[in-house]
């Protein structure tokens, strides 16, 4: 057997931006994980519905925008009304603390990384979630 | 939450969607638990039709399929995608950037796409990518679209696997052979020349038609592949190769050739997994004390040369099988 780390990062909402997010795909494409990339302008029912299809460990949010608390809410959403729930969902780009401490302890997300983050801790973070499965 | 082989077939053929996706999750990573609803599977396979889709990198080989798959979906056929994206070799990641280019299908259920990475597998397929073909001809996919690595000249590996091969190419300053060279030219059932709007776009099509023209072994009642030209992004040119796809397994049908074709893939797919076993056993064979251990040693010692070598590993495989 040989499993790979699936992760599929996506952009979602009305975000023009995804030089941070490609760095962070080419961290873990590096460290060995197969990374799928969205595309820029993703609604969450579109992102979810390829999330399930490409059955991956790992749903990767990077949000610019500011809707932040807009969006994730209802991708965690759809996500559990799928069975999906399983799937761990980090996010990243511009989220105050405050936003992130919620998006945590109410709706599930399992880490926010802030602007500055070493794609290193990323890529440790997911390796240990993975290897607790 | 784990299902049961048994569970995953019973859901797919359902159409769950999910199920679909963790048995080629299984499938990818060679677990053994997917070979029991493979097993069930196969005789629910073989109703879609296969279409490959290879070229040359940056020829929109995705737009073109994500063009397709929406005049499929506009006659109302389901449509299942495979895009396989080359793995690292060094560190076995990939970065599938497929979707990018199709973001139109996505939020259609009756579209399924699924990326995959190459890992390790050469000839611009995956070694999983034939039973992911079973697995979406079983879920019931009207077409399944296999897409290559875009590489140009070795990615033939997906004629043995599909039904209808449409190699595409785009006008490039005069050099636009250089990316149908010996192999690719004989694998196409229909060319496609892409960015048609492009400057040198007529004489691609004119040179590809004599190429095919003066192709040695074509005779009367052979299939003649067409050129097509297209300009995926704008979407023109998709009426006009979907009609030549149809052609095509129109032709082969009347011809005959769905059956004999049928049969090659499934030599194919046998030699392929029969090449994997056999393999894994030499592998195994090689590291025992006394048998392969000990040959390798004598090779070293200039005592016995490669290929008696090799024959006596043979010879050991067969008896051990034998008994």
């Amino acid at each position: 057997m040989d499993k790979k780390i699936r992760v599929f990062l996506a952009k979602p909402g009305l975000d023009g931006h995804d030089r941070g997010v490609l760095i962070v795909g080419q961290a873990l494409r590096d460290a060995g994980m197969e990374v799928i990339y969205s595309g820029l302008k993703q609604t969450p029912e579109n992102l979810v519905e390829a999330a399930l299809q490409e059955d991956v460990d790992i749903l990767g949010l990077s949000i610019l925008s500011g809707a932040h608390m807009a969006l994730i809410p209802r991708i965690m959403e759809l996500l559990r009304e799928s069975d999906a729930g399983d799937v761990t969902v980090i996010a990243g780009g511009v989220i105050p603390n405050d936003d992130a401490e919620v998006l945590v302890a109410e709706h599930g997300v399992a880490r926010v990384f802030g602007p500055g983050t070493d794609t290193r801790e990323i890529v440790a973070f997911i390796r240990e979630r993975e290897e607790r499965r | 939450m784990k299902d049961s082989p048994n569970d995953l077939y019973q859901k797919l053929l359902k159409g769950d969607r999910r199920a679909a996706a963790r048995l080629i999750t299984l499938v990818e990573n060679a677990d053994p638990s997917a070979r029991q609803a493979l097993k069930m599977l196969h005789r629910h396979s073989g109703g879609g039709h296969i279409v490959g889709m290879t070229g040359s990198p940056g020829s929109g080989k995705s737009t073109l399929t994500c063009r397709l798959a929406r005049h499929y979906r506009d006659e109302d056929r389901s449509v299942g995608i495979i895009c396989v994206d080359p793995s690292s070799p060094f560190t076995g990641g990939a970065l599938l950037g497929d979707r990018v280019r199709m973001q139109e299908l996505s939020g259609d259920p009756e579209v399924f796409i699924r990326s995959m990475g190459s890992r390790g597998a050469l000839g611009g397929l995956s070694v999983a990518t034939n039973d992911v073909i079973n697995i979406l001809d079983a879920f019931g996919k009207d077409v399944i679209i296999v897409e290559t690595v875009g590489a140009g000249q070795v990615e033939i590996e997906v004629v043995k696997y599909t039904h209808t091969c449409i190699v595409v190419t785009m006008p490039g300053g005069g050099d636009e052979i250089q990316a149908i060279k010996a192999g690719i030219l004989e694998i196409g059932d229909i060319f496609v020349v892409n960015k048609s709007d492009r400057d040198g776009a007529p004489r691609a099509v004119a040179d590809l038609e004599m190429m095919l023209e003066t192709k040695p072994g074509t005779s009367e009642e052979a299939w003649k592949p067409p050129v097509i030209t297209t300009m995926a992004l704008a979407g023109e040119g998709i009426d006009e190769l979907a009609a030549a796809i149809s052609a095509h397994r129109g032709f082969l049908v009347e011809s005959g050739l769905l059956e004999e074709k049928t049969v090659q893939r499934m030599r194919a797919e046998l030699l392929e997994i029969l090449n994997l076993k056999v393999s894994r056993a030499a592998e195994n064979a090689l590291e025992e004390e006394g048998v392969g251990a000990e040959l390798v040693r004598r090779m070293a010692d200039r005592e016995i040369d490669p290929h008696s070598a090799a024959d006596e590993v043979v010879e050991y495989l067969l008896k051990r099988a034998g008994r």
